[in-house]
């Protein structure tokens, strides 16, 4: 019994930090029309940052949300420069695009690699998460559950963002067509510069949020850049309900998959993904097929 | 065009020649591996630049090729049913690649194919009773391809070298043939293509078989120069490489994709042993050419040339 609420609790965590990584994906994709490949190294960016702030910098240790909100923030205007001095060049060119952020990928995982070295790094879970919340027989870690509300709180923040503000209407007016928005006077590639910033600063946070669960290690990029595409593929680009629902399906998929059939836990994964591009090649609540 | 011919013809010597002028056997395996990743950029260039088509799950096609060869002479086959059975499982792969990918164009293509390359890796990672997980698959030996032994550094050079011309000559006849224009009709104006009456998917399918059958040729080449295939050749990292090759060196041009993968080549295994940081130093070669030279090497430079050509002759026009 517990082994199997242990699972669903272990898929929804994952599920909550994959949704934090491909919210911005999704979007960046969906409004820029830009494959991000440098994506799961924003998230490696994030976790190695956060977890020098927490265990500490030149004497000082940081608390582990402060950590993590300085790192999201590092991070999210390394991604401004990004979009501005070098996609920002590359408009309608996806050959040069996906050159430079593979360039960069490879950039980017080196400098982690000659900072933080090989081995992986642990990242203690936050006073006052340690330990298990036990409801009668069940037993279930605290940071998990943590995780899990923030993930929903970040959603319903991003909703809120992109239903009931005027930024969030222009963004999702560049979404559905960038070229009438343009013409209706809205400045799409100024909006792209903050996308491209608040989906790097989500991949950042995800990277330390997921430290306690996932550690942090080289290759970690590599490891949640397809996860992050196969959720955007199954949900729909330009979509966050579409990043909600597919990062919870991924995260089930995932986690189940490695439990019950280990060693096709990869095929399981991308199964459902090409279901989707036979039966619905926009995704489950997408628009437009990319 | 005499200048081409004549840079032609200095290459072809160069690399007739190569186990003559290069300094030791190290050098001469390296020039292998550039002329077999050579092969493989070709093949990813018939899609990436001709096709319009952006594969990043190329390692997988050219793995699961390496993969067949291994297994089938791990169970005690010959050396060519191996072979033959490692190009049509790579010929298989391809098909169902095809058919995945082939419903969306552009950046859907790219992110399809990705996830195909990732699926490929994770069987070869996961499925320990098969592919024998992180250890590998070792193989027992070399062919002997008409009675000759290639187990020599040189031997083997001049084994990819025969391979690689031929892969470049089909690649030539191919790229100017009227599919090849077809094909390149296709990348440029799909919807006039399919008004004037061409099948433009059946087009993009045959363009990928092409594609495919070039990628299994240099992964059987692959894992009989290494004698070793673990899933490392597979990951997303491998697909990126040989995409880089093929774009940094120049996508849609014939020799492009072979300067890129000597770039790279030389960067990941003659740089790399004096500079500890090649994987940045790649990385800054990409944003670099991206930078300079968006349409890559080959094309750039002989943009330049023609540009400097220009001017002198201009000058000289003026006295």
């Amino acid at each position: 019994m517990n082994f199997w609420l242990l699972l669903t609790v272990n898929s929804i965590t994952f599920g909550g930090l994959l949704f934090l990584l491909s919210a911005g994906f999704s979007l960046i994709f969906g409004l820029m029309r830009i494959p991000n490949l440098t994506h799961g190294s924003l998230f490696m960016l994030g976790a190695y940052f956060g977890a020098t702030f927490v265990g500490g910098m030149l004497g000082v240790a940081f608390d582990f949300w402060i950590a993590a909100l300085i790192a999201a923030v590092l991070v999210a205007a390394l991604g401004a420069l990004l979009e501005r001095f070098l996609l920002r060049q590359l408009p309608g060119q996806p050959l040069a695009q996906v050159l430079v952020t593979l360039g960069i990928s490879f950039i980017a995982a080196d400098f982690c690699l000659m900072v933080w070295g090989g081995d992986p790094i642990n990242v203690a879970s936050p006073e006052g998460l340690v330990g298990f919340l036990r409801v009668g027989p069940l037993v279930v870690p605290k940071y998990r559950l943590a995780v899990i509300v923030i993930a929903i709180v970040v959603a319903i923040a991003l909703w809120l963002m992109l239903e009931r503000t005027r930024l969030g209407a222009m963004i999702r007016a560049g979404v559905d067509d960038p070229d009438m928005a343009r013409v209706v006077g809205i400045r799409v590639s100024q909006m792209f510069t903050i996308v491209f910033a608040v989906g790097a600063g989500l991949a950042a946070f995800a990277g330390i949020i997921g430290g306690p669960i996932l550690s942090v290690y080289p290759g970690i990029d590599q490891d949640m850049l397809p996860l992050a595409l196969v959720v955007v593929i199954l949900g729909g680009t330009g979509s966050l309900l579409g990043s909600f629902v597919g990062s919870i399906i991924v995260g089930f998929v995932y986690n189940f998959g490695q439990a019950l059939l280990p060693e096709l836990a990869y095929f399981v994964l991308f199964l459902p993904m090409l279901l989707v591009l036979i039966l619905r090649p926009q995704g489950l609540f997408g628009r437009y097929v990319p | 065009m005499t200048a081409r011919l004549l840079g032609l013809a200095v290459a072809f010597v160069a690399l007739l020649t190569v186990p003559y002028w290069m300094p030791g056997d190290y050098y001469v395996n390296v020039s292998s591996q550039i002329l077999f990743y050579a092969i493989f950029a070709l093949g990813l260039n018939i899609l990436v630049g001709y096709a319009g088509l952006v594969s990043l799950g190329h390692a997988g096609l050219f793995g699961i090729a390496a993969y067949a060869t291994g297994y089938m002479l791990q169970l005690g086959y010959g050396h060519v049913p191996a072979i033959l059975v490692a190009l049509v499982i790579g010929l298989v792969s391809m098909a169902i690649y095809a058919v995945l990918s082939l419903r969306t164009t552009g950046i859907g293509f790219i992110m399809i194919t990705l996830a195909l390359g990732q699926i490929l890796w994770g069987l070869a990672y996961r499925w320990i009773s098969l592919t024998n997980g992180d250890n590998g698959i070792n193989l027992p030996g070399r062919p002997q391809p008409f009675g000759v032994e290639i187990n020599s550094a040189n031997a083997y050079y001049y084994a990819t070298l025969v391979t690689f011309l031929l892969a470049l000559a089909a690649t030539t006849v191919f790229v100017r043939s009227p599919f090849g224009a077809a094909l390149m009709g296709t990348r440029d104006q799909p919807r006039r293509m399919n008004a004037l009456g061409y099948h433009v998917w059946a087009i993009r399918f045959w363009a990928c078989m092409f594609s495919g059958l070039l990628t299994a040729v240099a992964g059987v080449l692959f894992v009989y120069y290494t004698l070793f295939i673990s899933p490392q050749t597979l990951a997303l990292p491998a697909s990126a490489e040989v995409l880089l090759m093929v774009i940094s060196g120049g996508a849609g041009t014939l020799f492009g994709p072979v300067v890129g993968a000597a770039l790279v080549v030389v960067v990941k295994s003659v740089v790399s042993g004096y500079i500890e940081r090649w994987n940045m130093l790649l990385g800054l070669i990409f944003v670099a050419i991206v930078i300079l030279m968006p349409e890559g090497l080959v094309p750039g430079s002989a943009r330049l040339w023609r540009l400097a050509w220009r001017r002198a002759s201009k000058k000289g026009a003026q006295p």
